[in-house]
């Protein structure tokens, strides 16, 4: 009997009762955009609850301030143009730019790396992401995105291009909106590396991007603005 | 409505004054309160082991004693969570589940079943006081919101009892409901342990200016009366039967 | 004469170490602390324990359809699924997998079921090179210790210690206790090591039954760099790490750092389906006493665990004896319940290495009856026999005593004329645990009974 065999009968020998059903995970409404479990009725029964999120505050305001509680940064950018300005402004020294994005061309192009070994001299990644996360001041990076994965921890620093319309409240909304399967590598990135580990004290950059910083952009992407860039 | 008064082993031995603060206080409020002579013990200290062989027949004279009595109730909130919840090493004859439904601990007796709004005597007690309900009376019997459950709204109803104290000053801690180390057995053989939770929280009670520690649980007290006592700090220990009942006697 | 493992002896060592023991009070009470905090910004949080209990409990009882969906799902994305009965086969399986990729090198992030089975000392005894990516987990690794807790494996270590063992280990200056250089040291020495590797392995926190797919949530990102580089991933998931779908994430991912940590999320949350492009993923499923502990009434509950250590930073008992004082993989109040269910014998004492306070209870997400379960567990020990033999004499006398009353009464005399009579040294020396820290209560003139005896019944 193999070892698959033998487990299952184990479990299906063992199996607890009576069986429990699945429950579903309730939405309701809020201001227009679907979300996960009655916020406004929670509201209305515990008026004290101290650090609740306010349900009339815009997204963006909740996703910059949570983002800069896990240690990461954000700025409004117009376009592509401040959008390089700011990388410069932000890493005057660094030597090697990987970028993925067409908005900043950097000094190398990912899709011209061959493999994860070549990125291990990066000082600055910058990608774009789909999807960013309010509550968690996180975004979403896939393979995709990523092109390749290592992108998102060898970088010394990392940039993500994030369209300010494209931000949803809970992790229940990016669940709904995101295929997991559809890529073998994606993360919800809160923030640089961090680690807690000795005596508590927090530390960026323990072993993957000693910073995130989020640029606010709607998409740029065109030729022109890369040829712009090469002159 | 009969009652039957439960005194647990260990108050009648070394704290009876805190047996007769219930008894006094419970017919100060009218109750027709009854002290069934054989009693001995609920059985704890062997259930709390593992030792369900070992309880048993103690459990068993438990439910004898007080069989035909309405409700039973004790100043102890261990003692009253072991009898509902886990006194079962006995046979659960209709005669058993009756007993163990109707043991009440005092403080949840005067709140939820008298609903005393005031007490007569106007009892004060002007001292800065240090509450301390056991994990038994918090978590286990519902006195009061567990500090775990932050978004549910407050409520104590020890607290409630206290305010109609005259002259009493509730302080507050750092860690409102950080176990005190007793445990039961646990005090002696996980003493290191013990000692050093007893040690934090009277340091707790001690920072915060409390006078005296005020519990509902007597197990509780003696364990940090003990600690108190050894460390020589300026604070004493009272039952809060006997704060109800007007004062230390 | 098989190893029992003496919990409080170990914690006694332990609260010796005055400033290692206050420290770790302060540090893990800070953890309960934060996650207070942020679990009040969530007003709907006991509406999520219960969904996240009712979907654990949900797949618990569903558990082989589960699996084989999630098999047959993974396969289809092209990651080999492996399967092993207990620790020895996950540990031969892992070793078939890295020698046939000839591997001399692999970099882990934490995995707990990695530890439970011993695979790093299996794997090193046959030449594969082991390194922990994590720093507290590289820290015990480098102190040759096991993690002492889930989330922060070295909170038990001041910075001064890791000070030392680093300067002893990997060449830093031993008077540099800052813990930013501590920690830059360790990224500056574990990034070659990463490119160097020939395999990455992690563990899970979750496995998705409908995508294939398992995520694995940590804060510095190890598992991201040691599944991104080299070119073989390998994962060890316990069989009770399934959830049904990618939805219930949200809810298991809402809940997980906050109560570890106390952050909305950790930073970063990371999930695998099928090889990345230029690799190749192996999964192996574990059941080692999984499927046992499933058809247990009274502690099945244990396997919705989702491993955040809440119950570990609000337990009175794990904070002030440290969690080396479990002396096992799994410590503070889910170690209670969970070690003595792979061996009772040597975890005897564990359940009652505790003043079941109830605290775990109310933190533990998925709603885990920890506290009743360590009362359980109690009687298990107790019944199999494994009491201690004075502990054996002392609850059947006192069983004896306190169901006849006359005994009772002699009993209660007698020690109350010792407590009065006996000079000081009888009574606090060695012999009296209760003595060493307290003093014993002052003897009342007479018990209630007397009193009652005297003043309500007149005759």
């Amino acid at each position: 009997m193999s070892a698959r065999d033998a487990i299952l009968a184990a479990v299906r020998n063992n199996l607890p009762q009576p069986a429990v059903p699945l429950p579903e995970i309730p939405e309701s409404e809020r201001k227009g955009v679907k979300h996960g479990l009655g916020y406004k009725e929670h509201f209305t029964r515990l008026p004290e609850v101290p650090g609740a999120p306010d349900v009339n505050e815009p997204l963006l305001p909740y996703f910059s301030r949570q983002l800069e509680a896990m240690g990461g940064t954000s700025f409004e950018v117009a376009d592509a143009v401040a959008a390089r300005a700011k990388v410069a402004e932000l890493f005057p020294d660094a030597k090697v730019v990987c970028s993925a994005v067409s908005e900043v061309p950097g000094t190398r192009r990912v899709e011209n790396v061959g493999g994860p070994h070549e990125l291990n001299d990066v000082d600055v990644g910058v990608v774009r992401s789909p999807l960013g996360v309010a509550e968690a001041g996180a975004v979403w990076l896939t393979q995709a995105e990523l092109v390749v994965n290592a992108l998102g921890v060898l970088s010394q620093h990392l940039v993500v291009l994030l369209d300010p319309a494209a931000v949803v409240e809970t992790m229940h909304d990016a669940y709904g909106q995101i295929d997991l399967a559809a890529s073998p590598y994606g993360v919800f990135l809160a923030g640089p590396s961090a680690t807690g580990d000795i005596e508590g004290v927090i530390i960026h950059g323990a072993q993957g991007a000693r910073s995130l910083t989020v640029l606010l952009l709607a998409p740029q992407a065109s030729a022109e603005d890369l040829a712009d860039a090469a002159t | 409505m009969k009652l039957g008064l439960f005194i647990p082993c260990y108050i009648d031995a070394f704290f009876p004054e805190v047996g007769v603060a219930t008894l006094e206080l419970l017919e100060r409020l009218g109750c027709s309160v009854e002290y069934p002579l054989d009693q001995t013990c609920c059985g704890q200290p062997m259930a709390n082991s593992g030792c369900q062989d070992d309880a048993a027949a103690t459990e068993d004279l438990f439910v004898r004693c007080f069989q035909d009595f309405d409700m039973v109730v004790g100043p102890s909130g261990s003692c009253v969570h072991h009898v509902r919840f886990h006194l079962d090493a006995m046979e659960q004859t209709p005669r058993a589940r009756k007993v163990r439904a109707g043991t009440r601990e005092l403080i949840e007796f005067l709140n939820d079943d008298l609903k005393v709004a005031d007490f007569p005597w106007a009892p004060a007690f002007p001292h800065k006081v240090g509450l301390h309900d056991s994990c038994s009376a918090v978590r286990g019997l519902g006195h009061a919101r567990p500090s775990e459950r932050v978004n549910e709204p407050y409520f104590s109803k020890t607290r409630d009892l206290l305010s109609k104290v005259g002259g009493l000053e509730l302080i507050e801690i750092d860690r409102p409901d950080e176990c005190c180390g007793f445990g039961g057995s646990f005090c002696v053989t996980d003493e290191a342990v013990s000692a050093k939770m007893g040690f934090d929280r009277v340091h707790d009670f001690h920072r915060h200016g409390a006078e005296y520690i005020a519990s509902a649980d007597m197990s509780c007290l003696l364990h940090m009366k003990g600690v108190i006592d050894r460390l020589k700090l300026p604070m004493k220990d009272i039952h809060i039967a006997q704060i109800l009942n007007g004062g230390p006697q | 004469m098989t190893h029992v493992v003496d919990p409080e002896k170990r914690a006694a060592r332990f609260i010796a170490l005055e400033v290692h023991e206050s420290t770790h009070d302060r540090l893990v009470w800070g953890m309960r602390q934060n996650r207070d905090k942020s679990v009040s910004g969530v007003p709907e949080w006991e509406e999520l324990r219960a969904l996240a209990s009712q979907i654990k409990e949900h797949t618990l009882t569903h558990l082989d359809h589960y699996l084989e969906e999630f098999g047959a799902n993974a396969t289809k994305l092209g990651t080999h699924v492996h399967w092993a009965r207990d620790a020895d086969e996950h540990n031969a399986v892992v070793y078939d997998v890295l020698n046939a990729h000839r591997v001399k090198s692999l970099i882990k992030s934490k995995s707990m079921l990695q530890e439970e089975c011993g695979m790093t000392p299996y794997l090193q005894k046959r030449g594969i090179e082991v390194t922990e990516s994590d720093l507290g987990e590289r820290i015990q690794q480098l102190s040759d210790e096991p993690p002492s807790h889930i989330v922060v494996p070295a909170i038990h270590k001041l910075r001064t210690d890791v000070a030392a063992l680093f300067a002893e280990k990997i060449g830093t200056d031993p008077k540099d206790a800052d813990p930013h250089n501590l920690a830059e040291a360790m990224r500056q020495n574990a990034r070659p090591k990463f490119m160097a590797a020939d395999a990455g392995m992690t563990g899970a926190n979750f496995a998705v039954a409908e995508t294939g797919g398992f995520v694995v949530c940590t804060n510095e990102g190890n598992a991201d760099i040691g599944a991104s580089v080299p070119p073989l991933h390998v994962a060890s998931i316990g069989i009770e790490k399934l959830i049904p779908r990618a939805r219930d994430l949200g809810v298991f991912i809402r809940m997980l750092s906050r109560s570890a940590l106390g952050s909305p999320i950790t930073q970063y949350t990371s999930h695998f389906h099928g090889p990345r492009r230029g690799g190749e993923l192996h999964v192996v499923l574990v059941d080692n006493t999984r499927s046992t502990r499933l058809g247990s009434p009274d502690f099945w509950h244990a396997l919705k665990c989702i491993r955040c250590g809440a119950c570990m930073n609000t337990c009175p008992v794990y904070r002030r004896g440290g969690g080396l004082s479990y002396g096992a993989t799994y410590s503070g109040p889910i170690g209670v319940i969970l070690d003595p269910g792979f061996d009772l014998s040597k975890y005897r004492e564990l359940p009652f290495h505790s003043s079941l306070c109830g605290s775990c209870t109310e933190v533990c997400p998925v709603k885990i009856d920890i506290s009743d379960q360590i009362y359980k567990w109690r009687r298990v020990v107790a019944a199999k026999g494994l009491l201690s033999l004075s502990k054996k004499v002392g609850m059947s006398a006192l069983g004896t005593t306190l169901a006849h009353p006359a005994l009772f009464h002699t009993a209660e005399s007698v020690g109350e004329s010792a407590l009065e009579h006996l000079p000081r040294f009888l009574l606090y020396n060695p012999l009296n645990p209760w003595g060493k820290h307290r003093e014993l209560p002052a003897v009342p003139k007479q018990t209630f009974r007397q009193w009652y005896l005297e003043n309500r019944r007149k005759s």
